[in-house]
């Protein structure tokens, strides 16, 4: 007989990183002593995204969402919840504004206005069971494709939903199948992009952690679509748990005859292999992924040839990401129509952003196409962290551009986006507030594309090079405003002239910031400021000598020895040397140290 | 293990496996069906409430009748556990007392499917706030 209940637990990298594992384990141990293990059932899901709060345990039927739930809560879940039908109060989610309990997940704001068709089943299914998987709906798109649908038709159905790809630039998805299925070939491969290198944007290592049979459902479908018989993975080596996973998905597949030879009947032969990767981010651009899976450096080459006429091993390749494959096998169950009414006139169904930052709910969110910006950080964020300002939000990761006040209200779509100067990018969604010194913002991201270039084309080597320096001049004070000129025309330089998409949009975040926040440059360049007081060569340190009552507690704590005085006399602090370490501030009882 | 051979192997297998996972779908919506709480206080364990709940949701099951059985803390109807609360779509909440399985089988066969009233309802003495 079917269990009476269901305790999920959140057991994606994040919550296991919480001990989730240890909480299973605390969880089935306490069911069997009380007795109830043929009553209830521990279930270790995919990722639920309210990361802040992890780890997460979601009890089915009442549907009580737990939140950041320790091994030791174990005993009380199972004697209160399970046994005696009460919900443990101390364990639910706190409302931010007013401090009441809300017991169900449907009632938070977070996930208020979520729809989830990518992270259909990440907290709802063990991604470790196939038959969860198959009893909802799972690999019924592959046979629909097999037996009702056909190859073109299939390519229509996408076509006509409207699916463009997750990974960055949006392109249409049905042409790039189509592409790879009209070019004949004794061999094609289908690719997934599990390359995932925007700082904070986590949301295909959590589908493949939660939910691997999606993705392996739709690279057969993909496979059968373009006329592929092989399939690749290639999975960054630093997502070992997404790795797991995905072996032992790959293993489930094979045994249940869904990978292999003559898949459900069909005559189609189709298997996936794993490529690791080292972790480089140019690496997520299709040429440079598939040099890599050949063996060579991970440098991108000229387009055309394009993946679909000439990719692997030369043959003709249809590289998709993780999240558009995960849309697939739904967009084939439920009909375009289904998923063409959801999302703008241009961008169709939903996307998975990563949201971190200064908001209150850190954590992964599926918004439908369309929402604005104001929703997302203000009701889903839950607004900005202890109360300060918002300032930017920074979408695209490095490659995007940073996005202000009077963008709030725009509605998310790729086109929208990228006319507001950012783009949707992969999903990151980084939120800063009044603290947060943009040019710094810049110069952060720049260090990234610098350390990330591959090296090849001149403009994205040398120039991102002269672009962080001169940016780490301005942080410093010594910044002219020649610097400012030069950096408006070498970023405009570099997007221009380099060779791959890297080199096209990493100055996005520097000309951004300089469009958006010119006066925090000219502070940083003329006055020698830095308005949000972050970068530390530009700050003093003064004592004010009315609230000085002369203690010396700064005096002991100055690493550097640099502040001088007396007991009961005035302190003073040599600026040449101090290090600006904020000790003295920290330590100061009477608010006689102030930073400028 | 099973090798799938076609999509009808599937569906026939999606359908077996459904029953292990689809209460996961159902408390999603729980107000499309009938709903049943059972109270499950130590009172209500003593009196036998865990049968009446494994009645019900085996039952329901089995006679195809789309419910969400959950279990609640205790009532206040200590003098007539096991206590139940019943709502059927669009109709009040009732609260029954004294069920044990025979009850139970009778709230299923005339008040949940025939709309009949059956005894044993306890008038409800106090509101509930959300």
């Amino acid at each position: 007989m079917a269990y009476k209940m269901h305790l999920l637990v959140c057991g994606g990298t994040g919550c296991q990183a919480s001990e989730s594992a240890a909480l299973v384990e605390n969880l089935k141990k306490e069911l069997e002593e009380q007795q109830l293990d043929s009553f209830a059932q521990v279930v270790m899901t995919g990722c639920f995204g309210f990361c802040e709060k992890g780890p997460i345990v979601k009890i089915i039927p009442d549907n009580t969402f737990y939140t950041q739930v320790s091994p030791e809560n174990a005993g009380v879940i199972v004697s209160e919840h399970v046994a005696k039908g009460r919900r443990v109060d101390y364990l639910l989610y706190k409302n931010p504004e007013d401090n009441t309990p809300i017991a169900e997940s449907k009632n938070m704001n977070f996930y208020k206005k979520q729809i989830r068709i990518a992270l259909r089943n990440c907290g709802i299914i063990n991604p470790e069971n196939i038959e969860e998987y198959i009893a909802r709906d799972g690999y019924l798109a592959l046979g629909k494709v097999f037996q009702e649908l056909g190859a073109e038709n299939t390519i229509q159905v996408l076509k006509d939903a409207g699916l463009r790809g997750r990974g960055g630039a949006g392109f249409p998805t049905a042409i790039k199948w189509e592409l790879t299925r009209k070019n004949e070939a004794d061999q094609k491969y289908v690719v997934c992009n599990a390359d995932e290198g925007d700082p904070g944007a986590f949301m295909d290592r959590s589908i493949l952690e939660g939910d691997p049979h999606a993705v392996i459902e739709a690279m057969a479908i993909n496979g059968y679509c373009v006329g592929a018989t092989k399939g690749l993975i290639y999975i960054r080596a630093e997502y070992p748990l997404a790795i797991q996973r995905l072996k032992i998905a790959l293993n489930q597949a094979r045994n249940y005859g869904l990978l292999g030879n003559d898949i459900l009947g069909s005559g189609f032969d189709f298997d996936i292999e794993l490529r690791y990767g080292a972790g480089a981010f140019v690496c997520g651009e299709e040429t440079a992924l598939i040099h890599s899976m050949e063996g060579f450096r991970g440098e991108p080459t000229l387009k055309p040839p394009y993946p679909a006429q000439s990719g692997y091993l030369n043959k003709p390749t249809n590289v998709n990401n993780v999240e558009t494959l995960a849309n697939v096998p739904v967009i084939i169950n439920k009909g375009p129509e289904w998923f063409n009414q959801i999302g703008t006139e241009k961008s169709k169904g939903t996307k998975v952003f990563a949201l971190a930052g200064k908001v209150n709910n850190v954590g992964l969110i599926e918004v439908p196409m369309g929402i604005t910006l104001r929703e997302v950080i203000f009701e889903i964020g839950g607004g900005i962290k202890n109360n300060k300002k918002f300032k930017a939000v920074q979408t695209g990761g490095p490659s995007g551009g940073c996005l202000t006040e009077k963008d709030l209200d725009i509605s998310i779509d790729y086109e929208n986006l990228i006319a507001a100067g950012s783009m949707m990018g992969s999903g990151g969604m980084i939120v800063m507030d009044e603290d947060d010194c943009m040019v710094d913002v810049a110069k952060y991201f720049l260090d990234f594309t610098v350390e990330e270039s591959c090296g090849k084309c001149a403009p994205c080597r040398i120039g991102n090079k002269r672009l962080y320096e001169l940016l780490d001049k301005i942080t410093k004070g010594k910044g002219t405003k020649q610097d400012l000129e030069i950096l408006q025309n070498l970023g405009g330089v570099i997007k221009d002239t380099s060779l791959c998409g890297l080199g096209q949009s990493s100055p996005n975040p520097v000309l951004s910031t300089m469009r958006n926040f010119e006066d925090e440059y000219h502070a940083h360049v003329h006055d020698h400021k830095c308005p949000s007081g972050v970068c530390k060569s530009l700050m003093t340190y003064e004592i004010i000598p009315d609230n000085c009552v002369g203690c010396t507690a700064c005096v002991r704590v100055c690493p550097v020895g640099a502040i001088t005085g007396n007991k009961k006399e005035v302190h003073l602090i040599s600026a040449e040397l101090c290090i600006k370490c904020g000790a003295c501030m920290e330590r100061c009882k009477f608010d006689a140290i102030t930073v400028n | 293990m099973t090798r799938v051979k076609n999509l009808d192997d599937l569906r026939k297998m999606r359908d077996q496996l459904q029953s292990k996972t689809n209460l996961r779908d159902k408390s999603e919506k729980p107000e499309d069906m009938v709903q049943i709480k059972v109270a499950m206080a130590t009172c209500c364990i003593a009196s036998g409430s865990r049968d009446t709940m494994n009645f019900f949701v085996d039952e329901l099951e089995k006679r195809n009748i789309e419910a969400i059985v959950t279990q609640t803390g205790c009532m206040g109807y200590c003098y007539a556990e096991p206590t139940v609360e019943v709502t059927v779509p669009e109709k009040e909440p009732i609260i029954f007392g004294n069920v044990d399985t025979p009850k139970a089988d009778e709230i299923i066969e005339k008040y949940i499917k025939g709309g009949e009233m059956v005894d044993g309802i306890i008038p409800v003495n106090y509101q509930k706030i959300d």
